[in-house]
């Protein structure tokens, strides 16, 4: 693999996370991460999307007029989260009940039409798709840790399997509501982004 | 009235989009710095919701929704577009974003240039989107619908001013660098959370 395409695919997942560094699709990455299988499914459908889209748009990239471009983006990310949203439905359908409307609102993740913009349109499809797939590595890899603390903490299991012996099971852990509630979402990434930023100190903004 | 009321309560405070939905994040950390253009961006938000939620709830029911086509002839009953949701409500909300946009500019140049630069971004924010999914996914009517779409922009207007309120003080706080900018809003935003918390269970 040369240095090029190397670094476009491993650079997304923590030198240029899209989530830690640059704060997009925050709202997907916050409102489902109560559970591990769900943050699972979430990543693995943006991952898909992600890289479908910016494949098929570096694919048609010369042909796309510069005035309509962000509407053409949107009709492309839209026909491939609707695929997404029929393939959860059909083969898990419990899944697709948990993440409700979320699903959906991968069209409006701004990672999609961020990376369309600054990369797909840019360059080629080889390249482009090794983009799309770090992107959503690097983005499903920030949902499945604050997802894991969230459930670690919040209820005391990890994938559905208990690890921490809580009180109602006559255990010592005493679970926090807290990581359950919107709230801990919110405190669990500000940590996050302190732990990342103390160690690449580059990622500090000013002020 | 009251059934409205309490949706509308309900948008505002306990099902807060961004405190409780995480809709609309990104743009509630990138523009919150000033209290300024947060204002202004949640009169947009507010504002395009009333006019796309709405929308797009004839848009399902007339032509979407299973058997919605029987008004154009009776062949066309045993079709379901649901599947096109999607694609449609984007495509609404794309094009009125750019409707109100060339509307504002002709009519209320005042208006348009407080508002101007930031209707290209609301097509891309999650939480218009969200307002009209959620919309669906709780089988509103058309009249609920507006009252929700109403209460959430709301919602959505009060927690971004406030944030942005306390970002305008806290330039007087000393902050750990790897905290400053993003880190510490998602901090505030989780405070402001448990805050919100204490209004569940309210109703009218």
């Amino acid at each position: 693999m040369a240095a090029s395409s190397r670094s476009t695919f491993l650079d997304p997942l923590l030198e240029k996370n899209p989530v830690m560094g640059q704060i997009l699709g925050i709202c997907p990455a916050l409102a489902i991460t109560t559970l591990v299988e769900n943050a699972v499914a979430m990543a693995a459908a943006t991952t898909a999307v992600l890289a479908l889209s910016n494949l098929s748009i570096s694919l048609i990239r010369k042909l796309i007029p510069d005035s309509v471009r962000i509407i053409i983006y949107l009709v492309i990310v839209a026909s491939l989260v609707i695929v997404a949203d029929q393939i959860l439905r059909a083969f898990f359908p419990d899944l697709s009940a948990q993440l409700s409307v979320y699903v959906g609102l991968i069209i409006t993740n701004c990672i999609i039409l961020g990376r369309a913009e600054a990369f797909a349109s840019q360059n080629g499809p080889v390249l482009s798709t090794l983009d799309g797939l770090g992107n959503g590595l690097g983005y499903g890899l920030v949902l499945v840790v604050v997802a894991s603390i969230r459930e670690v903490l919040g209820s005391g299991t990890f994938l559905g399997h208990p690890v921490l012996a809580t009180t109602a099971t006559d255990g010592w852990f005493e679970t926090l509501g807290l990581m359950t509630a919107p709230a801990g979402a919110f405190f669990v990434v500000m940590v996050l982004i302190w732990i990342l930023r103390a160690w690449k100190t580059d990622q500090v903004e000013e002020g | 009235m009251e059934h409205y009321l309490n949706i509308i309560v309900k948008a505002i405070f306990i099902e807060n989009m961004i405190l409780a939905l995480f809709l609309g994040i990104c743009s509630f950390v990138a523009v919150s710095k000033r209290v300024g253009t947060a204002f202004g961006l949640g009169v947009a938000v507010t504002f395009v919701l009333l006019v796309t939620v709405p929308l797009n709830r004839v848009v399902f029911d007339f032509f979407l929704e299973r058997g919605a086509l029987e008004w154009l002839s009776a062949d066309l009953a045993r079709y379901d577009l649901s599947f096109l949701s999607f694609l449609c409500f984007i495509g609404t909300i794309a094009a009125v974003t750019q409707i109100v946009e060339m509307v504002l500019d002709r009519y209320v140049p005042a208006l348009y240039n407080a508002l101007g630069v930031y209707l290209p971004l609301i097509a891309t924010n999650c939480a218009i989107l969200g307002g009209s999914l959620f919309m669906l996914n709780r089988d509103y009517t058309l009249a609920e619908s507006t009252a929700f779409a109403f209460g959430s922009g709301l919602g959505w207007m009060l927690a971004i001013v406030a944030l942005a309120a306390m970002r305008e003080r806290m330039v007087y706080s000393i902050v750990p660098a790897p905290l400053r900018g993003a880190g510490i809003t998602f901090g505030l935003a989780g405070i402001m959370a448990i805050g919100f918390m204490a209004f569940t269970g309210i109703d009218i």
